[in-house]
């Protein structure tokens, strides 16, 4: 079974994002970019799958700048197979990217497809969701467990309430939660195999989809700010402050 | 504009999530609330009496029990024809349904709005609330999911709307439910909870977690939350997660205990009215965020603030 799994190229996790002063977006000028973190977990979940036997095949696919070839490297290092870069420098939409995913499905015909829950910079929580939509398919969001059972996968899922597991027709989209893996680090003969490895390079012209936004940023701001605290120095003094708010 | 809301239920109650839902609707235009669901006609009858709804649609089928998406989509979209706008509740049921429909309807979803600043423009946090993007949709039809603490909650009592029933196409045969394993807890709901108490990696295990933090919890009549760390490490379940990717939680009192503060878990709570933090490390981030911050050991802080409160 062939395994696509999809690598976005984040601004790092450990970056505190700064707006720019002219209100037009959140300034990515020289800060540390890496792979989104949710992502770093389905590309684990692939390998783990690829070292049972149960995957074949791991594909990753990235859609944005030249740079996120990068991306894929790392993943590649990771243990996937082979990448695709959809490039295009401009930004690219969970909708579309879902279309671009869509046609790759539909060339590649993987037998499961892994995202992440959400990227963590536009936080959108939605392409997985789109994709199973628009492929027709099953989808198993959120998923702190993944097991494959013939034509069929069963996907635990973090939910408001606790727990749900539902099980899936094969192929089918699942897009990772925190808790599904820890991702490895690749080892350094790895990242230097991976060089090698084969990496495709399209754009979304390619596949016949139209990328144009549907939404318009009209401003980018700051949220308002806190206003500075007090220390309180004793435990008393807590319990009086817990009284004055009229919770104790 | 006509706005179709979805109800957040368990096919016996309507849960609170739904009324912030039904607010950020009523800011678009006229309501309908769909009630999708096996057995849930108490639930639809419920939907009725909301301040705000004008009309209920039920869709009452075994099909739709399970909240799938992949059965509960198309139904949606289908129904979608008559309607301008899709409002969900930026709950996991909510972003695991409403994007699914955007698809279906070839409409980009504006996730996790804050605020209703025109007909087709809204605000919303990126970058876990580092920014705040102000977007104007250009779609034909809305599709939103809509964050509860940007959103008062709407009366349950106050409307008097009709019910009719509607259809889908039934079982897609993608998916089914196997089981699910829900917390019970006679705590309040952590997202709705005046108090939340919530603790991090400093609390060692899930024992010392309880030991130390369920007291302080009753004591206040508060929700407990956590850090990812804590969850991972297993002290509590994963729905007590507060953050960028777990709850976001804006109570009247927010008591962080032994967290650091990083920023994907400042994103789940930081509009809480008050927060206190319980640090020994007087430089944590979340003593700069905090309103009251207390530099101690919660070794001893703790069980003392207990003793006291008593
Ligand atoms: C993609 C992604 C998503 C994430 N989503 C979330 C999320 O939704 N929610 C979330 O919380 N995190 C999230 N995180 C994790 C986040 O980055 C932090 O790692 C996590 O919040 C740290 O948890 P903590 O504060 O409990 O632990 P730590 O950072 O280890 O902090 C422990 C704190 O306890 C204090 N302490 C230790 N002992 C004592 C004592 N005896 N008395 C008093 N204080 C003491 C220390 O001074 C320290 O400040 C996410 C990370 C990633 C990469
Ligand atoms: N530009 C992209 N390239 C590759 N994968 C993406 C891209 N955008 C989104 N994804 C995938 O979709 C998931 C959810 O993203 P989002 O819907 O934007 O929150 C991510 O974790 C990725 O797995």
């Amino acid at each position: 079974m062939k395994v696509l799994v999809g690598v976005k190229r984040v601004i790092d996790y450990n970056v505190r994002p700064r707006v720019k002063a002219d209100g037009s977006g959140v300034d990515l000028a020289n800060v540390k970019m890496s792979m989104n973190p949710f992502d770093e977990i389905a590309v684990e979940e692939a390998v783990r799958l690829k070292e049972k036997g149960v995957a074949s095949e791991i594909v990753v696919v990235s859609v944005g700048p030249a740079k996120a070839v990068d991306t894929l490297r790392t993943a590649l290092a990771m243990g996937a197979d082979r990448g695709i870069l959809v490039q295009t420098d401009e930004p690219v939409e969970p909708l579309a990217v879902a279309k671009l995913f869509h046609a790759i499905a539909q060339e590649e015909a993987p037998g499961l497809v892994i995202l992440g829950k959400q990227a963590i910079d536009d936080d959108s929580n939605q392409t997985g969701q789109m994709l199973a939509a628009l492929w027709g398919r099953g989808q198993g969001t959120f998923a702190s467990a993944v097991a494959i059972e013939g034509d069929a996968v069963t996907v635990t899922r973090e939910v408001d309430g606790g727990l749900e597991t539902l099980k899936l027709s094969l192929p089918a989209v699942v897009t990772t939660d925190l808790r599904l893996n820890e991702p490895r680090f690749a080892s350094l003969p790895n990242i230097m195999k991976a060089r090698s490895k084969p990496v495709a390079t399209k754009a979304p012209a390619d596949f016949g989809v139209d990328i144009t936004p549907r939404l318009k940023t009209l401003s980018v701001a700051e949220p308002a700010p806190r206003k500075a605290g007090v220390k309180v120095e004793s435990v008393d003094a807590l319990v009086e402050k817990l009284k004055e708010l009229g919770v104790a | 504009m006509k706005v179709l809301v979805w109800a957040e239920h368990d096919n016996a109650a309507l849960k609170d999530a739904t009324l912030s839902a039904v607010t950020a609707g009523g800011q678009l235009g006229e309501v309908t609330l769909l009630v999708a669901g096996a057995a849930c006609a108490a639930v639809a009858d419920a939907g009725a009496k909301v301040a705000g709804v004008s009309a209920v649609l039920l869709a009452d089928d075994a099909v739709y029990g399970a909240g799938l998406a992949e059965n509960v989509a198309p139904l949606v979209a289908g129904i979608m024809g008559e309607f301008d706008a899709f409002v969900a509740p930026a709950t996991t049921t909510g972003k695991n349904i409403a994007p699914r429909v955007a698809a279906l309807l070839d409409v980009m979803q504006i996730s996790d709005i804050l605020t209703v600043e025109g007909p087709k423009s809204f605000t919303r946090p990126i970058y876990a609330g580092n920014a705040i993007a102000t977007v104007e949709s250009s779609d034909a039809k809305l599709v939103i999911t809509a964050r509860a603490t940007g959103f008062a909650k709407a009366a349950r009592e106050g409307g008097s709307a009709s019910v009719s029933p509607v259809s889908g196409s039934g079982d897609a045969g993608l998916s089914s439910f196997v089981s699910a394993q829900v917390a019970v807890s006679e705590r309040p709901e952590l997202t709705s909870a005046k108090v939340v108490v919530s603790g991090g990696r400093a609390l060692k295990d899930a024992q010392t977690f309880a030991d130390t933090l369920y007291p302080l919890a009753d004591r206040l009549n508060a929700a407990v939350g956590a850090s990812r760390a804590a969850v991972d490490a297993g002290f509590v379940p994963n729905d007590y997660q507060v953050g960028q990717t777990g709850k976001i939680v804006a109570p009247e009192v927010y008591i962080a205990v032994g967290i650091s503060g990083a920023i994907q878990h400042l994103a789940g709570m930081k509009d809480s009215k008050t927060i206190i933090a319980i640090n020994k490390d007087p430089d944590a981030p979340i003593m700069q965020v905090a309103d009251l911050a207390l530099t101690a050991d919660l070794f001893t802080a703790v069980p003392e603030l207990v003793s006291k409160l008593a």
